[in-house]
């Protein structure tokens, strides 16, 4: 009888992208892509750009996606979810598109397709999953890389240290579409993430969502460890977790408990180099990167104190099947 | 009824009839007035598809494989330059096998930069896996157009219909455009088994490695050898429906003992067929090619039975090897019996003119011997440039 008084307690959670697919243990994308396609429900259409997630999610001919699944091409996973969306308008059809890319498909090589799709205001839901590096080649940097970050073709060196540019702040270029919705999220905050989605899903109009995803491999850390570095990624100010309106910042998470960069930074091979003794570059760039988040904290405000409903520090608590019923 | 129209508006119009769900195109000379006259379409209310004016070609091709995939009839439109920036696509869009239907208004590429017709931009996708049918006039233009569409469904195989820039794009002709109820009684609306649908959760585009890969290569050849079939009956029920043929694989025109043939495809064919009537040149065989992929070996054999000599225009070249569609009918023929002796060259490149002279100076190439060459090169220009 209980149980048939909570029939959600009974109903299983909705999975768009079921176990059994091949990523790497501890794999950011893979958990940011169960929680967005989970979030997201049953009447959607994925595309998908080339990458890691394709590769390790469709080994034909098998397939760990439950819901319809298109992939083309590096480049052009915005310009294919814009010719479905353009379809399932011309027959009336009312599910939603998401549309998906790793940041090198997305910050780089799938750039215009995107500005494209925002442009002419498609009903899609853009996810970009940023492991910040062209994972699936081989750790090759890419716009999304942080400055300094080691990758196979920004390694540190007598001449280098590591990337020389700064991560593309893509999010602003996004907000200067002036779409509906946009925001950042991190796979250690699967609350916020989902509420992210959710909001997007109601958005009858082009959205965006970033999504913070580490990749164990590339960024050098235990796979056990994914979340942690995600969060110190946040704490520390370098990847901020905010909410923008027809591009203009309509809410940001707070950093009650800021950390320094150096804390985020130690757990990860790809910025070992920062910490060699006696290296005045190596402090130079934990200082450069120091103020990189300090910048971030200014810019949107994150000092926060109080109770606050995006406050960090309760934003990670995940309530299974929705809120406590009152 | 017969219409004095301009080969764009033509083929918007007959677009228009397919009743296309999805329309993206982004625009390049000559291809302009089909999509501007399409977008008059939908402004005026007369054509209903969800029209999207994307940022590039590579977005219009990638538009419409998205749109096909989640089930829509589905068009494109483009040129040179273009059809380069979707060649990427072009493959995706035969290898998921989606019947995507493309208008390439032929022309030249650069560099040097050149909007004037030639075939290099279709001849540089040859390889993509679509079929590619070819047109001599506006009223074959129209009637592919239209055939394109059952065809590509019937085969799942998208269909490139290529008519040559300015020549015919930009060309006022009478023609004919079919009636709606009977191009809707030729073509029933799209219904696709593989689409996009939550309902039916498919993933299309998987990873497929060395265990599967040939195989998927070796259906891609099928598939396209097999249309040549489903052509033919779609051109066989067009003419039982109009009373015209838009060309099959290939025709034949000329006296049935003549000794000599010219193969040609496109816009070229037209001013040849004048040529015969006009200019009362020796006896010829005028083999206008059609269906460029598949490559119809067998038509091409019977076409060139009982020839001594054939000559094979190109549109375009290989450079470093000669004429493309020269070395193609010459592989075609390899071991047949009493085969002609094929002199290919090319003619026409970037827009310079083809006249009804050409004609006998195509049926003299043989006298003249030699290997592949540009036949209206003008040596004297040479020594002005070097």
């Amino acid at each position: 009888m209980t149980e048939m008084n909570d029939p959600r307690a009974r109903q299983p959670r909705f999975r768009g992208l079921e176990a059994g697919h091949r990523a790497c243990q501890g794999c950011g994308e893979a958990l940011a892509a169960r929680l967005v396609t989970e979030s997201a429900g049953p009447d959607v259409i994925l595309t998908n750009a080339t990458g890691c997630l394709e590769v390790f999610t469709t080994p034909w001919p098998q397939s760990a996606w439950r819901v319809p699944w298109l992939h083309s091409l590096f480049e052009n996973s915005a310009a294919i979810a814009s010719g479905v969306e353009a379809a399932l308008k011309a027959q009336g059809r009312r599910s939603k598109v998401i549309a998906m890319g790793g940041d090198g498909g997305t910050f780089d090589i799938g750039f215009q397709a995107l500005s494209g799709m925002l442009e002419r205001m498609h009903n899609v839901l853009y996810v970009c999953y940023d492991n910040e590096a062209y994972m699936n080649t081989g750790i090759q940097r890419s716009g999304s890389t942080p400055h300094a970050a080691r990758t196979t073709t920004s390694p540190p060196g007598k001449e280098r240290m590591g990337k020389r540019h700064l991560k593309k702040d893509l999010l602003s270029i996004i907000a200067a579409h002036h779409i509906p919705y946009a925001a950042s999220a991190s796979v250690a905050y699967p609350q916020d993430l989902r509420r992210k989605v959710r909001r997007a899903m109601e958005v009858d109009g082009p959205t965006f969502l970033l999504v913070h995803s580490p990749c164990p491999l590339g960024w050098g850390h235990d796979g056990s460890e994914t979340i942690q570095v995600a969060r110190l990624a946040v704490q520390t100010g370098l990847f901020p977790l905010v909410e923008l309106e027809r591009g203009e910042v309509a809410s940001v998470m707070p950093l009650r408990h800021r950390v320094p960069v150096t804390e985020y930074l130690g757990l990860q091979g790809r910025f070992r180099h920062l910490f060699a003794d006696d290296d005045h570059r190596a402090r130079e760039e934990r200082e450069h990167l120091q103020a990189l988040a300090d910048y971030n904290v200014e810019r949107y405000g994150l000092d926060g104190d109080g109770d606050d409903p995006f406050d960090a520090d309760g934003a990670d608590t995940v309530r299974r099947g929705g809120p406590a019923s009152s | 009824m017969l219409e004095a129209l301009e080969g764009s508006q033509a083929i918007a119009r007959a677009i228009a009839l397919c009743r296309p769900g999805v329309v993206a195109a982004y625009p390049i000379t000559p291809q302009t007035h089909i999509v501007e006259n399409i977008s008059k379409l939908v402004a005026d209310g007369k054509l209903r598809t969800e029209l999207v004016s994307v940022e590039s070609e590579f977005s219009a091709a990638s538009v419409v494989l998205g749109a096909s995939a989640a089930g829509s009839r589905s068009y494109t439109a483009s040129s040179s330059q273009g059809i380069l920036l979707m060649t990427e696509v072009l493959f995706n869009i035969s290898g998921m096998r989606l019947p995507v239907v493309l208008t390439c208004a032929n022309r030249a590429i650069g560099a040097p930069i050149n909007i004037w017709n030639d075939h290099s931009d279709s001849m540089a996708v040859r390889d993509c896996g679509w079929i590619q049918l070819h047109c001599a006039d506006n009223q074959e233009a129209v009637d592919t157009s239209i055939q394109a569409f059952r065809i590509a469904e019937a085969t799942e195989l998208p269909v490139m219909v290529c008519m040559d820039g300015f020549v015919l794009t930009h060309t006022l002709e009478t023609l004919e455009i079919p009636a709606q109820d009977l191009v809707d009684r030729y073509l029933p609306p799209f219904a696709f088994d593989r689409m996009l649908d939550p309902h039916n959760p498919l993933s299309l585009g998987t990873l497929v490695g060395p265990e599967y890969f040939s195989e998927t290569r070796h259906l891609a050849h099928q598939a396209l050898s097999n249309a040549a079939s489903t052509i033919v009956d779609a051109d066989r029920e067009w003419q039982s429906l109009t009373g015209r043929s838009a060309g099959g694989l290939l025709t034949v025109e000329g006296p049935a003992d003549a000794r000599i043939g010219v193969l040609a495809m496109g816009s070229v064919v037209s001013t040849f067929r004048e040529a015969m009537d006009c200019l009362g040149a020796a006896p010829a065989k005028l083999i206008a090619l059609r269906s460029f992929r598949p490559l119809p070996e067998d038509a091409i054999r019977a076409a060139c039975a009982g020839l001594d000599h054939l000559v094979v225009v190109d549109r375009a070249l290989s450079p470093g090897f000669g004429g493309i569609v020269g070395g193609e009918i010459k592989a075609a023929l390899s071991g047949m019996n009493d085969a002609p002796q094929v002199h290919n060259v090319a003619i026409g490149l970037g827009g310079r003119d083809v006249p009804m002279e050409m004609w006998p100076r195509l049926l003299d190439v043989p006298q003249q011997g030699g290997g592949f060459r540009i036949l209206d090169l003008e040596p004297a220009k040479l020594g002005e440039m070097s």
